[in-house]
C-alpha cells in the first residue's frame, strides 16, 4: 500500500545570528495509511522541526516530501490545507485570547466555505468531550485539559486524513494526560486518521504509536516497534540509554 | 432583577454568543468604572462631547457669533457669565461653541490617523523583510516632520482652515500608532494561534484583519487617547497662529490668542478659553492613563 | 527511621483572595528523618507551597499557620525574617525549577556560588573559590575552572541546574528541599542530576525532600512518598509500595501514568470523588 506520508532525506537548516544550524539532518521515514507513527527525542533532536517541516511551517530540502502521494512544497494551497492539522503544544497558546471556542471553531469552516456550520461545530466539541456549555467561554475560562480539546476539535473539523501532534500532553498534568491520550486514541479511530505524534516522553509515544523513529541532534538514530521499545530490543546505544532512563532513577552504577 | 443582569454578565460559562460578547463589554466598562482615573477622565471627555452636542441649549440663547461693541470687553456679569471679547461676543457661547471645532479635530484626526497607522504597522510586522523595512522607513521619514512646522507649510501653500490642519496634524500622528501596531504583531506573529490560522488556509488579509487587529486594539486606543491632549494643544497652538479654524468660528487656541493683548486688565478674554484647552487635555490624558493601567499594567 | 529533625503537624497555608480564601495547604503533617522524601502532586495540590512553608518563602499575603513545625527542636513558626536568613543556606536549602530563573544574571558561576560560601561559612575569598572549584567538581562538571567563569546563560539546562545544586550545598545544608529539580531536563540529563544528588544524599548525610509531579522519578528515587491533592496529604507510603497505596486518588494516578513496562489500551482516568477534599 502507498505510504500516506513519505519523507526522504528531510534536512532544515535555521540562519541565526550569521550561523547556519541544521536542525534536521537528512531524515528519511514513511507512514502508512491509518497508522500513528512516533517520534521521540530529547531537546534539540529536530522532532518538532520534522512535524513543522511536513506541515510547511518552516523552509526545508528533501528529495521526496509526499503527503498522499501527492509532493507537498514549502508553499501550500487552501486544499492542500484540509489534508493535515497540527495540534501545538501549549494549550495557553494555540487559542487566540479574544475569540471563543465557538468562533475558533467556526474560523475552518468559514475559511473553506463549508456549510452547515453550526451542526458541525456542535458535533466537534461533542466528540472532543466538552459539555455544550462551553461552546461561548473565552480560552482563559477554561483549563489546560479543555483548552487541549479544543485545540484537537478545531483541527480535526475539516475531517482531514492526517494529524500531526507536537508534545500535545507535555505540559498537561498525568491524570489530565490520561484523558487527552485517551480521546486521541478514540479519534483517530472515529475519524480514521493517519497521525505522526512528537514527543520527548518514551512511554507516551509506546502507549500510543506502532512504529517509533528515535532523533538524536537532528538525525534520526533508528526506527522500531512498540514491542521493540518496549522489549528494550534496540540497536543504537542512544535508544537503549534512552529506554533505561524512561524507567526512571536506577541505584545501579551508570 | 438587575441582580440576575449582573449574574448573566459576569458568568464564567456563557451560554450564547451574545452573552459572552455582552459579558465581555461589561466587564471591560466595569474595569474602567472601578479606575479613578479613567473615570474621572471619561466623565471629562464625555462633558466635551455633550458641550459640542448642546452648545446651543448650554449658552442659554446666545450667538458665539453676535457682536456687540458697545459691551466689548464686559467682566462676567448676569448677563455674560463669562463676559465679553474685543468685539463683544458672549465668551461662554463662544466656549462651548469652540467645542466643536476641538471634538471636530480630534475626530477627524482619530478616523485618519488610525486606519493608515494600524494597516502600515501590521502589514510591516506580519510580512517583514523588504516590505518591513520600507514601510518604516516611510515612517521614519514622517516622524521627522515637526508638526507645527509643516502646518505653517501647508497654510502657506494651500491657505489656513480646519482641513488643513487636520491634514497637517495626521500626517504627523500616524507613525506613532504604525509602530505600536508593528509592536504588537510582531510580538505574535510567531504564536502558535496565529500558525493555526496559516494551517487553516486563512488568506493573510484575513489573518491581519480578523486574528491580529482584535490584539493590536488596545495599545492603540491608549495611545489614541493620549495622543489627544496634544493633539488639542496643536489644534489650540494652531488657532493662536491663525491657522485653525478661520474667524468668525469660535475657536479656543483663536480665542487666547485674541485675548492676548488685554491679558492683564481683561483676564477672562483669554484664560477662560484656556482653561478649556487645559480641561480637556488633562480629560484625555487621564482617560488614556487610567485605560493603560486596566489595558496594560505592566507598562504603566 | 533515624532522627527525625523536621516535625511539622497541622500545617495550614492560606492566601486571602478579594471574595474568598485560597486553602493552598490543608493540615499537612509529616515528619522527616535521614532519608529522601518525596512529595508527589499535580498542579494545585499544595506541593510547592509546602515546601516554601518550611522555608519561610511563603510570599505575602499567604498566611502559614501549624500545630507544630519544628526543626531540630526549633519552632519555625516564630521565626522572624533574621531567623529564617541564618537558617536558610546553611542548614536548610532550596533548589528550585529553572536555573534561568533561579540565577543571577549578572554574576558569574564562581561570583555567585563564592558569595553564598562566604556569606554563610564566614570565610575569605580565596578559601570560597576552592570550596566552589571542588563543589563544581561534586556535581560531576568536568572543567570546573572554565565554568567558574561562565555567566549563567552560557550554561545548557542540565549544567545550569548541577550549579544551582553547588550553589545550594556548598554552605552544607542539613536539609535540602528540590521542587521539580529535573522537570526541566532531558530524560538522559535528569538520570545524571539524580545520580549527583544521590552520592551527595549519601555521601553527606544529608536530608531531602523532592517535590514533583513525575511519578515515575519519585518512586524510583525517593525513599517515602507523600501524595498531596487539593492540599492535604491524601497518602503515605514507601516507595516501592506504590503500586498498593490505599487511597483511590494514589492508585488512580498510577494507573494514570503511562508505563513502559505496564502497556494498556486505555490509560485509567482520574475520577475526582469531592469526598477527598474533605
Amino acid at each position: 500500500m502507498a505510504a500516506m506520508i513519505a519523507v526522504r532525506e528531510l534536512s532544515v537548516t535555521f540562519h541565526s545570528g550569521g550561523r547556519d544550524v541544521r536542525a534536521v539532518n537528512d531524515v528519511s521515514f514513511a507512514v502508512a495509511p491509518g497508522e500513528t507513527f512516533g517520534i521521540v527525542g530529547e531537546s534539540g533532536s529536530g522532532k518538532s522541526t520534522v512535524l513543522r517541516a511536513i506541515a510547511g511551517l518552516v523552509p526545508f530540502t528533501a528529495s521526496t516530501l509526499e503527503v498522499n502521494g501527492q509532493p507537498a512544497g514549502r508553499r501550500r494551497t487552501r486544499a492542500d490545507r484540509r489534508m493535515l492539522q497540527f495540534v501545538f503544544q501549549d494549550p495557553y497558546a494555540s487559542l487566540h485570547p479574544r475569540q471563543t471556542v465557538d468562533d475558533i471553531l467556526r474560523e475552518p469552516l468559514a475559511i473553506h466555505h463549508v456549510a452547515d456550520i453550526d451542526a458541525k461545530v456542535v458535533k466537534a466539541i461533542a466528540d472532543v468531550g466538552l459539555a455544550p456549555g462551553h461552546r461561548f467561554r473565552y480560552p482563559h475560562q477554561l483549563s489546560g485539559g479543555q483548552r487541549q480539546r479544543v485545540a484537537i476539535a478545531r483541527a480535526l473539523i475539516l475531517n482531514p486524513p492526517i494529524l500531526l501532534l507536537d508534545e500535545p500532553t507535555s505540559a498537561l498534568d498525568v491524570s489530565v494526560q490520561a484523558e487527552i491520550l485517551n480521546l486521541i486514541a478514540k479519534l483517530r479511530q472515529s475519524y480514521s486518521l493517519t497521525s505522526i505524534l512528537v514527543s520527548h516522553d518514551l512511554a507516551v509515544v509506546a502507549h500510543l504509536c506502532s512504529r517509533i523513529a528515535v532523533m538524536q541532534l537532528g538525525r534520526l538514530v533508528e526506527t522500531l516497534t512498540a514491542e521493540e521499545l518496549r522489549a528494550g530490543r534496540a540497536t543504537a546505544d542512544y535508544t537503549r540509554k534512552l529506554i533505561a532512563a524512561s524507567r526512571g532513577f536506577t541505584r545501579a552504577t551508570a | 432583577m438587575t441582580d440576575t443582569l449582573g449574574q448573566w454578565l459576569m458568568s464564567e460559562a456563557p451560554m450564547s454568543r451574545r452573552q459572552a460578547i455582552f459579558g465581555r463589554i461589561y466587564r471591560n466598562a466595569r474595569a474602567v468604572v472601578r479606575n479613578p482615573t479613567a473615570l474621572v477622565g471619561l466623565v471629562i471627555v464625555v462633558a466635551l462631547i455633550l458641550v459640542a452636542v448642546f452648545a446651543p441649549w448650554l449658552s442659554l440663547g446666545q450667538s458665539p457669533l453676535t457682536q456687540d461693541l458697545a459691551s466689548r470687553l464686559g467682566p462676567p456679569s448676569a448677563a455674560h457669565w463669562f463676559g465679553t471679547d474685543e468685539l463683544g461676543r458672549d465668551i461662554m457661547a463662544r466656549t462651548f461653541y469652540g467645542a466643536q471645532a476641538t471634538l471636530t479635530i480630534v475626530f477627524l484626526v482619530a478616523v485618519v490617523v488610525v486606519p493608515i497607522g494600524l494597516v502600515v504597522g501590521m502589514v510591516a510586522g506580519y510580512l517583514g523583510g523588504w516590505v518591513d523595512a520600507v514601510l518604516m522607513r516611510i515612517t521614519d521619514i514622517f516622524l521627522a516632520f515637526p508638526r507645527l512646522v509643516l502646518a505653517l507649510a501647508f497654510a502657506a501653500a494651500l491657505g489656513p482652515g480646519i482641513d488643513n490642519a487636520v491634514i497637517a496634524i495626521s500626517l504627523t500622528s500616524w507613525p506613532a500608532y504604525a509602530r505600536i501596531a508593528r509592536s504588537e504583531t510582531l510580538a505574535i506573529a510567531r504564536s502558535d494561534f496565529i500558525q493555526a490560522a496559516v494551517l487553516q488556509g486563512a488568506s493573510t488579509p484575513r489573518i491581519l484583519f480578523r486574528h491580529i487587529l482584535p490584539l493590536c486594539l488596545s495599545s492603540v486606543i491608549v495611545r489614541l487617547t493620549l495622543d489627544m491632549a496634544g493633539i488639542i494643544l496643536t489644534a489650540a497652538g494652531l488657532g493662536f497662529l491663525g491657522l485653525g479654524a478661520q474667524p468668525p468660528t469660535p475657536e479656543w487656541g483663536a480665542m487666547v490668542s485674541s485675548g492676548r493683548d488685554v491679558i492683564l486688565d481683561q483676564w477672562w478674554v483669554a484664560t477662560i478659553p484656556g482653561i478649556a484647552i487645559f480641561v480637556v487635555s488633562l480629560g484625555f490624558n487621564l482617560l488614556g492613563d487610567g485605560l493603560r493601567d486596566i489595558f496594560d499594567p505592566k507598562s504603566a | 527511621m533515624s532522627d527525625e529533625a523536621l516535625i511539622v503537624e497541622n500545617l495550614n497555608v492560606t492566601f486571602p483572595g478579594r471574595t474568598s480564601v485560597t486553602h493552598a495547604v490543608r493540615d499537612a503533617s509529616f515528619t522527616l528523618g535521614r532519608e529522601r522524601l518525596g512529595i508527589v502532586g499535580e498542579s494545585g495540590s499544595g506541593k510547592s507551597t509546602t515546601g516554601r512553608a518550611l522555608l519561610g518563602l511563603v510570599p505575602r499575603p499567604g498566611l502559614v499557620t501549624a500545630k507544630r513545625m519544628e526543626y531540630e527542636g526549633r519552632d519555625l513558626r516564630a521565626n522572624t525574617e533574621r531567623d529564617w536568613q541564618n537558617l536558610r543556606g546553611r542548614r536548610m536549602s532550596m533548589v528550585m525549577q529553572d536555573p534561568k530563573f533561579s540565577l543571577n544574571p549578572v554574576k558569574t558561576v564562581g561570583d555567585q556560588i563564592g558569595e553564598t560560601a562566604r556569606l554563610h561559612l564566614r570565610t575569605n575569598a580565596a578559601d570560597a573559590k576552592r570550596r566552589t572549584l571542588a563543589m563544581l567538581e561534586a556535581v560531576r562538571i568536568r572543567e570546573p575552572e572554565l565554568v567558574h567563569r561562565l555567566y549563567p546563560h552560557q550554561l545548557s539546562g542540565g549544567m545550569g541546574q548541577r550549579v544551582m545544586i553547588a550553589m545550594m550545598l556548598i554552605a552544607e545544608p542539613d536539609l535540602l528541599i528540590a521542587d521539580e529539580p529535573t522537570s526541566a531536563l532531558d530524560v538522559t540529563v535528569q538520570n545524571e542530576v539524580l545520580r549527583i544528588l544521590d552520592d551527595l544524599v549519601r555521601e553527606r548525610g544529608m536530608r531531602l525532600i523532592f517535590i514533583s509531579h513525575n511519578l515515575t522519578v519519585v518512586a524510583s528515587f525517593c525513599d517515602r512518598v507523600l501524595i498531596m491533592y487539593g492540599g492535604r496529604i491524601v497518602e503515605e507510603c514507601a516507595a516501592r509500595d506504590l503500586q498498593n497505596a490505599k487511597h483511590p486518588y494514589t492508585r488512580a494516578l498510577v494507573a494514570a501514568t503511562p508505563s513502559l513496562d505496564t502497556p494498556r489500551a486505555e490509560l485509567a482516568t482520574v475520577t475526582r470523588d469531592p469526598t477527598w477534599l474533605q
